[in-house]
């Protein structure tokens, strides 16, 4: 018998195959991998932003109870190479040495110093203590301008300079000839402040050796097993074929995992050293210290338009902080965000310029969205303004500029071609569930009541690209690697499948998906198949799971692999009914022979009889199981409408969202409920950043915010109920017409809300506010305007 | 995050624990919800040589009334006071700004007496003891003592307790009949208070006749809002008198600075809100 699979499985929202595990808690979190001899390891840190280190002495630490060894910088320098940065993004970039451990100074608070190894975590942490350090301060490097100034202290002083890059984009028209024809240039400046990432797993290391073989296994918290294997191979020296690299279960990323990091490195070199293996699992305070931060950057954009709301030209001129060191994608965030500023607008000329600064913080690289939040904020800002500007409705000018969905395919000025798209259709969407009209009435009302809680509407309309990468845009950008992932499918013999995937989950549910797309192809339960991923060894090929590309490119890998699958099950078909293939039909599993239904063979028996190879076709491989590698033609183009509304209390500067809307075209959708799920998480991040999360650093270059109790993560109880919808334009880019998920929401939503709460604040004279909103500072910026006005204005009047 | 070392008792009665503190000296930390001590040990901001958790021993938990007088034991838990009756009946207040403490995991944990013992100016419930006219009982070598809330706290995270003595028990006069309100401003809703502000008022007619302000995190102490409070003495219960009165709320107070507020915001919010409380007490 075989079973009839009556309804496709892509579009169904399917239960989270991976979930049952996670909350029972049979989960294997690297943390919780124990094997005989496990020795743990503690940094130890620098406690200053940029220090010479003039003596170190880890001796003291090895007296202590427990200690099994303990090593400096320079104890460890042979046989560990500077940690990679992948993405140089210009010729002539500054490229400095990174030493996983320092050996001589010292470049941000938490630059490692000294590593003590001990029989558990407590002895490690005790010995800590024991190890001394004498520092001699050096200036800290801050602030990105002044870095930039000929006097301003150095972070590499063997570099001459702080400047790392200068990247430029000029597009179309010249800027400076659309300029002078403009009736309307609009110039603001548009700060991103630094974010710590905050995946709910911290990170965590384990290396077990074979000393006699020269064989590791390293077990890492990460989202890149793959590229991990190739570095750390590069770092130490160990040869790629002795290395193993596993990701288990990996609690969250959004970016923070995609790197290779010194801990990693410095685990293997302690193991290679000692011949044991070793533990390292961080604390949430030393991962605000040493787990890379995301944005980070000063943003001047100047708009030019006609006096009828029409584009003609953008000009970005970004400064981005690198933090102390490059790692892996450090340099080419900025860059990913380059192409996006003019965003879903037609225009006639785009000049970008980003110069990467070097400052004694902790490094910066990929935080959920990377580079594209940023440019979605400055672009839907300045939007805003620009619609105050010349009075008109900020839909409108939106409207009055994109690109229309007959226009598709589309290549906007920063040259990407964008293949489908329909902003109409989501915005009128979007505008139908607020209920726009009612809430600019309301608001209206307010404002002429001078009510001291006023309401503010915020637009977003954007679009982004991710779906990582075509390897030759790649080569293009100067990034080392390519963009292609892999799948196959092994049919077992029972009629099971597992599908082998080179896309490195963590939190995003490829288990399911994957298992949905292949089911379809196959004609196979759902039920029936596993995905194995995130071991380098089970899943050798893969280029893991970041820029929201593993559905786009690794799903359809699995698609286009089961597709092979099927072709060469055909083949055996064929042969075991005496037909000809092309006389075959396919359909929920089964393989028949066209006008005589009775003659048919599962996709099982199939692989059965390939199993058993008694009766194949003369010369046939005895396999049916196929393996494919995609690299995409193009990028994914995600795009919606996020509308939010809020209420702002002009007495203590409290913004409380009333409502948010979001709509969101991502193509044809696998699992309607994992789609809503990343766009809840991706807005709650989006939000975090308009309204509460900053890395707060001193003048002397310590973290502030350096628990969660000063770097404040929204929790549920923060956040409104979110309205999300969708329109489905599929991508044309893939064969399964999606686009990416993982990063829209956190792009889409900053600028929503920011634009909300000056749109509430504007008639009281208020035009900006820095992100974060706290109540603060919108409590300060309401008082400067009040100041500028001299005068108080009638909403107070009325109040007071 | 790894503590230090540390060696740990757990007595089983106050006169234990009171041995115990004795005997250890300056060393010994008490431990009883665990909410605020071990992240200090954890951060290795706390290094006690001994660790006396007083978490088993049943005479510091409960709650009674003694003529007029509401009792709690210092050991009762966050979870407990917001819903006992007689908490609610006499000191309204105090369920009412419990509530608003942490979230659900930290007030099964956390307890009254570990809370107004750790002295965080940012904590909620000393302010509102302060405004309760409590007393807190402390027990040591020599017996038992009375300490007034207003003499409790003495500086940040310091108290007017000996290192040998324990606080066993809080007893807060009836506030029956009393407007109260707990106006907290928090900027996500696990975070410490910015500010807060623990209103109590009793209304004769159509004027306030007697009115008590706590204020959370406007100093290295909790604090009352004195000038306040005398100004709203007989003034009429009407919005414009209350506002008049809330404008005195920051005098006498030196609020920290952090990157959730400066000094001049605090004192700004103290006002706003003193004013917002005191209404919704009146209510």
């Amino acid at each position: 018998m075989t079973e009839q699979i009556a309804e496709p499985e892509v579009g169904r929202s399917r239960l989270r195959k991976e979930d049952a595990r996670l909350v029972t808690g049979q989960t294997n979190w690297t943390d919780n991998i124990n094997v005989n001899g496990l020795l743990h390891l503690a940094i130890l840190r620098s406690p200053m932003a940029h220090a010479r280190i003039d003596r170190i002495d880890v001796a003291p630490a090895r007296e202590r109870p427990g200690v099994v060894a303990a090593f400096t910088g320079q104890d460890l320098a042979e046989g560990l190479g500077s940690l990679p940065c992948a993405w140089p993004v210009t010729e002539d970039i500054v490229l400095p040495d990174h030493p996983p451990i320092a050996v001589d100074e010292v470049r941000y608070a938490g630059d490692p110093v000294a590593v003590v190894v001990a029989r558990d975590r407590y002895a490690a942490a005790d010995a800590l203590e024991a190890v001394e350090v004498d520092y001699t301060p050096l200036p800290p490097v801050l602030d990105l301008e002044a870095a930039l100034a000929e006097d301003s202290p150095l972070v590499h002083s063997d570099k001459g300079t702080n400047r790392c890059y200068v990247w430029p984009l000029a597009t179309g028209e010249s800027y400076a000839a659309v300029r002078e024809r403009a009736d309307v240039v609009l110039k603001r400046r548009y700060l991103q402040q630094r974010l710590i990432p905050n995946a709910m797993e911290p990170r965590a290391v384990v290396v077990t050796p074979l000393a006699a073989s020269g064989e590791y296994t390293v077990y890492s918290a990460t989202q890149i097993p793959h590229i991990l294997r190739i570095m750390l191979a590069v770092v130490t020296g160990i040869p790629e074929q002795k290395l193993r690299v596993i990701a288990p279960d990996v609690g969250g990323g959004f970016g923070s995992k995609l790197q290779v990091y010194g801990e990693e490195a410095l685990a293997l070199a302690v193991a290679r050293r000692l011949g044991r293996p070793v533990k390292w699992t961080e604390s949430r305070s030393e991962g605000y210290l040493a787990t890379h931060h995301g944005r980070g950057m000063i943003q001047d954009i100047e708009i030019a338009a006609t006096s009828e709301g029409r584009l003609l030209g953008l000009k970005v001129d970004l400064l981005a902080d690198m933090g102390a060191y490059l790692m892996l994608v450090t340099p080419g965030i900025p860059i990913l965000g380059a192409f996006m500023y003019p965003a879903i607008y037609k225009m006639d000329a785009y000049d970008f310029t980003c110069t990467g600064v070097f400052t004694t913080k902790t490094p910066t690289d990929a935080y959920r969205g990377a580079g594209r939040p940023e440019a979605t904020y400055a672009i839907e800002r300045i939007m805003d303004e620009l619609a105050v500007e010349l009075d008109l409705d900020p839909i409108e000018l939106r409207r009055l500029n994109w690109i229309r969905h007959e226009e598709f395919p589309y290549t906007s000025i920063a040259g990407l071609t964008y293949d489908s798209g329909n902003y109409e259709a989501a915005t009128d969407k979007a505008l139908a569930l607020f209920g726009y009209d009612k809430l600019r009435a309301e608001q209206a009302d307010r404002n002429r009541r001078g009510d001291l809680v006023r309401l503010g509407i915020g637009v977003s309309t954007f679009t982004e690209m991710c779906g990582l990468a075509p390897s030759r845009v790649l080569r293009d950008l100067r990034y080392a690697a390519g963009g292609w992932e892999a799948a196959s499918i092994r049919m077992l013999p029972t009629g099971k499948v597992e599908v082998v995937t080179g896309t490195s989950p963590h939190g995003q549910g490829h288990v399911t998906c994957w298992s949905q797309i292949a089911a379809d192809v196959l004609g196979v339960p759902f039920e029936d198949i596993e995905v194995v991923h995130g071991d380098t060894r089970a899943a050798p090929q893969g280029m893991d799971t970041y820029g929201s590309r593993s559905l786009v490119v690794g799903g359809a890998a699995v698609h286009h692999a089961a597709q092979k699958v099927v072709e060469k099950a055909r083949k055996v078909a064929a042969h075991l009914l005496e037909a000809s293939e092309h006389d075959l039909e396919f359909t929920h599993g089964v393989f028949s022979v066209k006008g005589s239904p009775e003659a048919r063979r599962t996709i099982q028996e199939v692989a059965f009889e390939t199993f058993s190879s008694h009766d194949l076709p003369d010369g046939m491989e005895p396999t049916i199981n196929a393996e494919h590698l995609v690299d995409p033609d193009n990028f994914s183009y995600p795009h919606g409408t996020h509308l939010c509304a809020v209420e702002v209390d002009t007495e203590t500067g409290l913004t409380t969202i009333r409502s948010y809307v979001c709509v969101d075209d991502v193509g044809s959708v696998i699992n309607p409920m994992i789609v809503e799920g990343q766009v809840h998480g991706g807005v709650a991040q989006g939000i975090a950043q308009a309204l509460y999360e900053e890395a707060v650093y001193d003048d002397e270059g310590n973290l502030v915010s350096g628990t969660m109790a000063d770097y404040l993560v929204p929790s549920a109880a923060d956040l409104p109920e979110f309205v999300t919808d969708r329109t489905e334009t599929p991508a044309t880019s893939n064969p399964l017409g999606s686009k990416g998920v993982g990063e829209s929401g956190t792009i889409a939503s900053t600028p929503a809300v920011v634009n909300a709460i000056v749109d509430a604040l504007r008639p009281l004279g208020v035009t900006e506010v820095r992100m974060p909103c706290t109540p603060q500072r919108v409590w300060e910026a309401l008082r400067s305007a009040r100041a500028a006005d001299g005068s108080v204005r009638s909403g107070e009047e009325a109040s007071a | 995050m790894i503590p230090p070392a540390f060696d740990y008792v757990r007595p089983a009665s106050v006169d234990e624990a009171v041995r115990t503190l004795a005997d250890a000296g300056e060393d010994a930390k008490v431990l009883a919800g665990g909410q605020s001590l071990l992240p200090l040990l954890r951060l290795r901001l706390a290094f006690p040589e001994l660790v006396v958790d007083v978490g088993r021993i049943p005479e510091l938990r409960g709650i009674r009334e003694d003529a007029g007088t509401l009792v709690i034991g210092a050991m009762t838990s966050h979870h407990d006071v917001i819903r006992d009756p007689l908490v609610r009946r006499h000191a309204g207040l105090l369920a009412a700004a419990t509530a608003t403490v942490a979230d659900p995991a930290v007030r099964h944990r956390g307890t009254l007496g570990g809370s107004l013992a750790h002295a965080d100016p940012a904590g909620d419930l000393p302010a509102v003891v302060l405004a309760l006219d409590a007393t807190l009982i402390a027990v040591g070598p020599d017996g038992q003592r009375a300490i007034p809330a207003r003499e409790f706290f003495v500086d940040y995270l310091q108290t007017a307790l000996r290192p040998d003595e324990l606080l066993v028990r809080v007893e807060i006069p009836s506030t029956e009949g009393w407007g109260f309100h707990y106006e907290k401003f928090q900027r996500v809703a696990q975070a410490w208070a910015v500010v807060g502000v623990a209103a109590l008022v009793r209304r004769d007619d159509g004027h306030l006749a007697e009115s008590r302000i706590g204020l959370t995190n406007m100093g290295s102490t909790p604090l009352r809002a004195t000038s306040t409070e005398a100004a709203l003495t007989g003034a009429d219960a009407e919005p414009g008198a209350v506002a008049r009165a809330a404008e005195a709320a920051a005098e006498g107070t030196h609020p920290s600075s952090d990157p959730s507020g400066s000094p001049e915001y605090r004192a700004h919010l103290a006002r706003v809100l003193t004013r917002r409380a005191v209404l919704a007490a009146l209510e």
